[in-house]
């Protein structure tokens, strides 16, 4: 048997994401069933529900087969994917020998806390789904403690912040190996298809030591799709009314019991000029892409190995500025500005995994992964171009002290860096580099196995450029009383700013780029060291028999020193050392209410409170609302025999005040008020599935049709000294609509009831 | 940095080692244990804890198993019955006395309840 349990227990070492899942059983009124047997079929184990028709089992990120048996009940048979609170309606028996297999209807959250030490949001593949959700950036709209924000009213790009700060505070990282970094720090995000991810994990705070020193707000890993429990065949399409066409197809190929292969392609491509802001510059760029990304998976239960290959390339091309193209014309014209960014990258990752036999408790795994990206960007007059070449390996090792009350992890990473940066435009520059670290780290979790647990982990880091350090980290859970959790982190983060690649955007501008050298070693900077404290609050209650849950987090984030950006000048942007002080706040309160069976309401408010002392003093972090307040609500009828359903979602932001940078000594057409409007933004989606295996989907983003006019500073003149198009703070596109469709081919085997989405 | 890397490779591999040499340092015993609910359960896998040598141990409410890693080195499956029964429930080999049983709680007094 615990063989068996090994997959399960293999797959934290590698996907960190194992959690003990409650279900509940119930009869078509909504009344518990005790005592149903419950049979998992993987390993043969036998529980039953309990007086309330509950019952848990540890799941990891496999999928658990089930059988679920109750005398006057027809046995079902069902298979559990994700890992999460489930809830099973079982059908009366017509007569007492029908055992048919029926439908299954599941009420499983898609965007749930899990119950681990750290404060850690998990969003399903149902969850990314109510977004248009063309690339990951967009993944985060439908979920408040993330804000999208474009980066710039040229590239498209967006970005993401957490607790009041830029993505290049958060760890990202792909099945826990570090990803979006360098070169691709700012623009990364953009070139993770949607449909390829399976979940996300948001952990706010300091994270794990395990993953590296970078993470300063929190950590974000997304898993990809795994090629053992993919269809065999999958293919979506999509098309909006800002002339974006997408088309992503998936071919799973099993070789037998333990290997399986997946070939995802995703092509993209946006050729319809637009502008609906009416500033002469398009409002999104026009481009193509191609992703294709190649995993094998091999998994082996008896003898204990999991096991991955992945091989990914992908090319980006977009072209945006004026309407009119500039870059072929022989004599500039100084009414034309054109940007083009190609972005280009290859990866390779492999992980292995093996659990002990003898010890279900002990495994040992390593992962490693090389990456080559090249950026080229021109921005007007300006060229930035980097290359940036990865190494990355981490050895993992899994073991209890004494008992399992007492866990740990060990482990040794090196990681490489070669950058070849080349800069010309008003600023000229060669910044190549070579970055190389090696660490060792040591996370120790205790659990008393009923109220209490904690992580404590540190790390030493020997780095080239930022010496040898130590980095602490430490989580606190309690859980008071049944439905209360409490939980503290605190921790320290270090990380070498790449000046231009996280800040890409500026070159969109006729700003005067400058560095205050100070002769640090990173531009002549130095590295950045924050640290990080926070407290949340999970209370869940009953209104007239409806869950509430309620969700109230602080958090705060200390910086030592800081690559300060500075703007309050609009013909200038200043990198310098942090020389004062620079700090985010970040309040959050979250009420989420099932309101009826499939209707669910989550509202939110935020405050963020990000000052830096700049030049002029401290101030508020620009273009970063202050005040933001979230309501999404979903419905979803029951699923039919034949798998039909519709679903509704609908989401609303209310994005406060936001600071603008000072524009008072530009000539009076080109200078801004000293905060944005507050703005309102709603986005709405409809899918209808058909059957188990063909579902449409419709929707409106901005159904307001919130327009900022002025996203270009002096657009009339992009190639004079007051052009800027950063000081961007809601979206210029207006309405838009889009339609999708998803199509699957199921392996065949009938006589099982999938209840994933 | 070198000798760190070095001292931590051989502590980790110290560890695979040592515990791969014997293997009943990683006795599998499963055995019946008397209770009701999820009470017993953290109450019954508390006292498998404090014996030494217990490394793992999970009760299940349903099959009345509790499963053990033990290291027999340091214990034996009597002595982690004997805690158990001394927590107040009874297990295959060892009974709790009616004062044992007596401190449990009310709703987990098994001997006049069905499992539920």
């Amino acid at each position: 048997m615990f063989k068996k349990i090994l997959l399960l227990v293999i797959f934290p070492i590698i996907s960190f994401a194992q959690s003990i899942v409650t279900g509940k059983i119930t009869d078509k009124d909504n009344n518990p069933i005790p005592n149903v047997k419950i049979t998992n079929v993987d390993s043969n184990n036998v529980l039953f529900s309990d007086s309330s028709g509950t019952f848990s089992l540890i799941q990891g990120n496999g999928s658990v087969n089930l059988v679920l048996e109750a005398i006057g009940f027809k046995t079902l048979e069902i298979s559990q994917s994700c890992s999460q609170d489930f809830t099973i309606q079982l059908e009366a028996a017509e007569k007492a020998k029908d055992i048919e297999t029926i439908t299954v209807i599941s009420d499983k959250k898609s965007a749930s806390h899990l119950k681990k030490v750290t404060n850690t949001l998990n969003l399903s593949q149902k969850e990314l789904q109510k977004a248009a959700c063309c690339n990951l950036s967009e993944s985060f709209e439908t979920n408040p403690s993330i804000d999208v924000n474009f980066s710039d009213a040229v590239t498209g790009n967006k970005q993401i912040k957490m607790l009041g700060l830029t993505s290049p505070y958060i760890l990202m990282s792909e099945e826990n190996i570090p990803a979006i970094r360098g070169a691709l720090q700012a623009t990364g995000l953009n070139f993770i298809p949607g449909p390829w991810v399976e979940s996300i994990q948001i952990t706010k705070g300091a994270g794990s030591v395990v993953n590296g020193y970078e993470s300063i707000s929190g950590q974000i890993n997304y898993e990809l799709l795994k090629p053992i429990k993919e269809v065999p065949f999958f293919l979506n399409s999509y098309a909006s009314t800002d002339g974006r066409y997408e088309l992503n197809t998936n071919f799973k190929t099993k070789y037998n019991d333990k290997l399986s292969s997946l070939v995802l392609l995703h092509g993209s491509t946006r050729n319809d000029k637009n502008d609906m802001n009416h500033d002469g510059f398009l409002d999104n760029p026009l481009g193509k892409q191609v992703n294709i990304l190649n995993r094998w998976q091999y998994n082996d239960v008896e003898k204990g190995i999991v096991s991955f290959l992945n091989i990914k390339y992908f090319k980006d091309e977009k072209t945006g500025g004026t309407l009119n193209d500039n870059s072929h014309a022989d004599v500039m014209n100084p009414e034309l500005w054109t940007s083009k960014v190609d972005t280009d990258k290859i990866e390779v990752s492999n992980k292995i995994g093996y659990v002990f036999p003898d010890m279900p408790f002990q495994s040992i795994g390593f992962q490693h992964a090389f990456q080559y990206n090249k950026m080229h960007s021109e921005f007007g007059e300006t060229i930035h171009h980097m290359h940036h070449k990865n190494y990355f390996s981490n050895l993992i090792f899994n073991s209890i002290i004494n008992n399992t009350k007492h866990k740990f992890i060990a482990g040794l990473n090196f990681n490489y860096d070669k950058f070849e940066e080349h800069i010309e435009g008003n600023f000229m520059g060669e910044f190549d580099r070579i970055d190389n670290s090696v660490g060792a780290f040591f996370e120790y979790t205790y659990d008393n196995l009923n109220d209490f647990s904690f992580v404590l982990g540190g790390r030493v880091d020997n780095h080239n450029r930022l010496g040898t350090f130590v980095t602490p980290r430490l989580h606190v859970k309690y859980v008071p009383f049944e439905k209360t959790t409490l939980r503290f982190s605190a921790g320290r983060g270090k990380r070498a700013a790449n000046i231009f690649a996280e800040n890409i955007n500026i070159l969109a501008s006729s700003r005067q780029i400058s560095i205050l050298n100070e002769n640090g070693k990173l531009y002549g900077l130095n590295p950045e060291i924050a640290w990080n404290y926070g407290v949340s609050l999970i209370q869940k209650f009953y209104i007239f028999g409806k869950e509430n849950e309620i969700v109230i987090d602080y958090y705060k984030t200390d910086f030592d020193n800081q690559v300060v950006v500075d703007l309050e000048n609009p013909q200038q942007v200043v990198f310098s050392n942090l020389n004062g002080k620079s700090f985010a706040e970040s309040f959050q309160v979250e009420w989420n209410i099932n309101l009826m069976r499939h209707l669910d309401l989550r509202t939110a408010y935020k405050y963020l409170n990000v000052k830096t002392d700049y030049s002029t003093g401290l101030l508020q972090k620009p273009l970063q609302a202050q005040h933001r307040f979230f309501a999404n609500i979903a419905y979803e009828t029951h699923i039919l025999d034949k798998g039909q359903q519709w679903k509704f979602d609908a989401t609303f932001n209310w994005i406060g005040e936001q600071r603008l940078p000072n524009t008072m000594s530009n000539p009076v057409q080109y200078q801004l008020a000293s905060n944005s409007p507050a703005y309102n933004l709603i986005n709405t989606q409809v899918t209808r599935t058909f059957s188990s295996t063909f579902e449409m989907y419709v929707g409106v983003e901005n159904l307001g049709n919130f327009k900022q006019s002025n996203a270009i500073l002096a657009a009339d003149q992009p190639n004079g000294p007051y052009f800027d198009s950063t000081m961007i703070y809601g979206p210029v596109f207006g309405r838009m609509f889009y339609a999708g469709l998803r199509f699957k081919i199921k392996e065949p085997k009938e006589n099982k009831v999938e209840n994933q989405h | 940095m070198k000798k760190l890397i070095l001292v931590a490779f051989v502590a980790i591999f110290g560890l695979v080692l040592n515990a791969q040499e014997k293997k009943n340092k990683n006795k599998k015993v499963d055995v019946e244990v008397s209770g009701v609910c999820g009470m017993c359960e953290k109450r019954i896998e508390k006292a498998a804890y404090s014996v030494k040598g217990v490394k793992s141990a999970e009760w299940h409410v349903d099959d009345q198993d509790l499963h053990l890693i033990i290291d027999e080195t340091k214990c034996s499956l009597l002595d982690v019955e004997k805690a158990i029964a001394k927590a107040g429930h009874d297990t295959k080999n060892v009974k709790a006395t009616d004062a044992e049983y007596a401190k449990v709680h009310g709703c987990c007094k098994y001997r006049t309840q069905e499992a539920h």
